[in-house]
C-alpha cells in the first residue's frame, strides 16, 4: 500500500467471477506521513482508508465484472464498522461481494481481516459509468497489471 | 399481496424518509418528491431486489436525453410502476 497516493490494493489474490467474489492483499506501510498525524505516538490507519481499500477491492469487482468497460465511482457508503485498529506492518486480507449488479450501479459488501479477525467492514454502492476520459482509462489499465487482474481481463474492452 | 404501486410507493417512503400521504400515483419522483439521484439509487437497489429485476436505468437515461421520452415516462409512479411490471412480465 502507498497510502499516500492512494494505492490500497497491493495484489489480487482470488477473483471469482461467475460467484461475484474478490480477495486482495493490502499491506500496510511500516512508515507513512499518513501516520505522523493519526496519530502521534499512536500510528493506526485512519477508518476512512479501511473504507478506502474495501471500495477499490470492490471496485476491481465491479470492475472485472463489466470486463473493464466502464468505471466505478464510490456513491455511498452503508453500515461501515472499525472493529479493531489496524497498525503499521500488519497485512490485511480485504474481500468484497457481489451483491447486485444494476443498471448504471453496483453494490457489495466488503470486509477486512487482519491474522484471521475482521477488523471492519460495510456496504459500498458504485455509480458505474463510462470511462470519463483516457487517461484515466490507460491509468486504470496500468493498474490493473500491478495489482494482477487476469490476463483476459486486461484485453478485454 | 401487495401491488406494484403498494411496494414501490412504500420502498420510496422508507428509503428516502417522505410521508407516505404525500405520495400518490400521479406524483413525479423528482419534480414532486424531490428525489435526488443518490436516493433515487437506493430506491432502484430496493425495487431491483423486491421485484427481482433490473431497471435498465441506462437505458432509460439515454431515451430522455436522447429526447424520445420525457422524464414522465419513468419517474411518474404510475408509469415507474407499469415498466417495472412490464419487466417482471419479460423475466417470467
Amino acid at each position: 500500500m502507498r497510502l499516500e497516493y492512494f494505492q490500497m490494493v497491493d495484489r489480487i489474490t482470488a477473483l471469482d467471477l461467475p460467484g461475484g467474489r474478490i480477495v486482495t492483499a493490502c499491506q500496510v506501510p511500516e512508515q507513512s506521513p499518513v501516520f505522523e498525524g493519526h496519530f502521534p505516538g499512536y500510528p493506526i490507519l485512519p477508518g476512512v482508508l479501511m473504507i478506502e481499500t474495501m471500495a477499490q477491492t470492490g471496485g476491481w469487482l465491479v470492475l472485472a465484472t463489466l470486463g473493464r468497460t466502464k468505471m466505478p465511482f464510490l456513491m455511498q457508503v452503508e453500515k461501515a464498522k472499525m472493529r479493531s485498529f489496524v497498525a503499521p506492518g500488519q497485512a490485511m486480507e480485504v474481500e468484497a461481494r457481489l451483491l447486485h449488479e444494476g443498471s448504471g450501479y453496483a453494490v457489495v459488501k466488503a470486509s477486512i481481516t487482519v491474522a484471521g479477525k475482521k477488523v471492519s467492514d460495510a456496504e459500498l454502492r458504485f455509480g458505474v459509468v463510462p470511462f470519463p476520459n483516457e487517461t484515466l482509462k490507460a491509468a486504470m489499465l496500468e493498474t490493473a497489471r500491478r495489482v494482477g487482474l487476469p490476463e483476459d481481463l486486461l484485453h478485454a474492452e | 399481496m401487495a401491488t406494484t404501486y403498494e411496494t414501490v410507493s412504500g420502498i420510496i417512503s422508507d428509503t428516502c424518509d417522505i410521508e407516505p400521504d404525500k405520495i400518490t400515483p400521479d406524483s413525479h419522483a423528482i419534480n414532486d418528491l424531490g428525489i435526488d439521484s443518490l436516493d433515487f439509487l437506493d430506491v432502484a437497489f430496493a425495487i431491483d431486489k423486491a421485484f427481482g429485476i433490473k431497471m435498465p436505468l441506462e437505458q432509460w437515461t439515454q431515451d430522455v436525453n436522447a429526447g424520445t421520452v420525457t422524464t414522465d415516462e419513468y419517474f411518474v409512479l404510475k408509469n415507474l410502476c407499469t415498466n417495472i411490471d412490464k419487466l417482471v412480465a419479460a423475466k417470467a
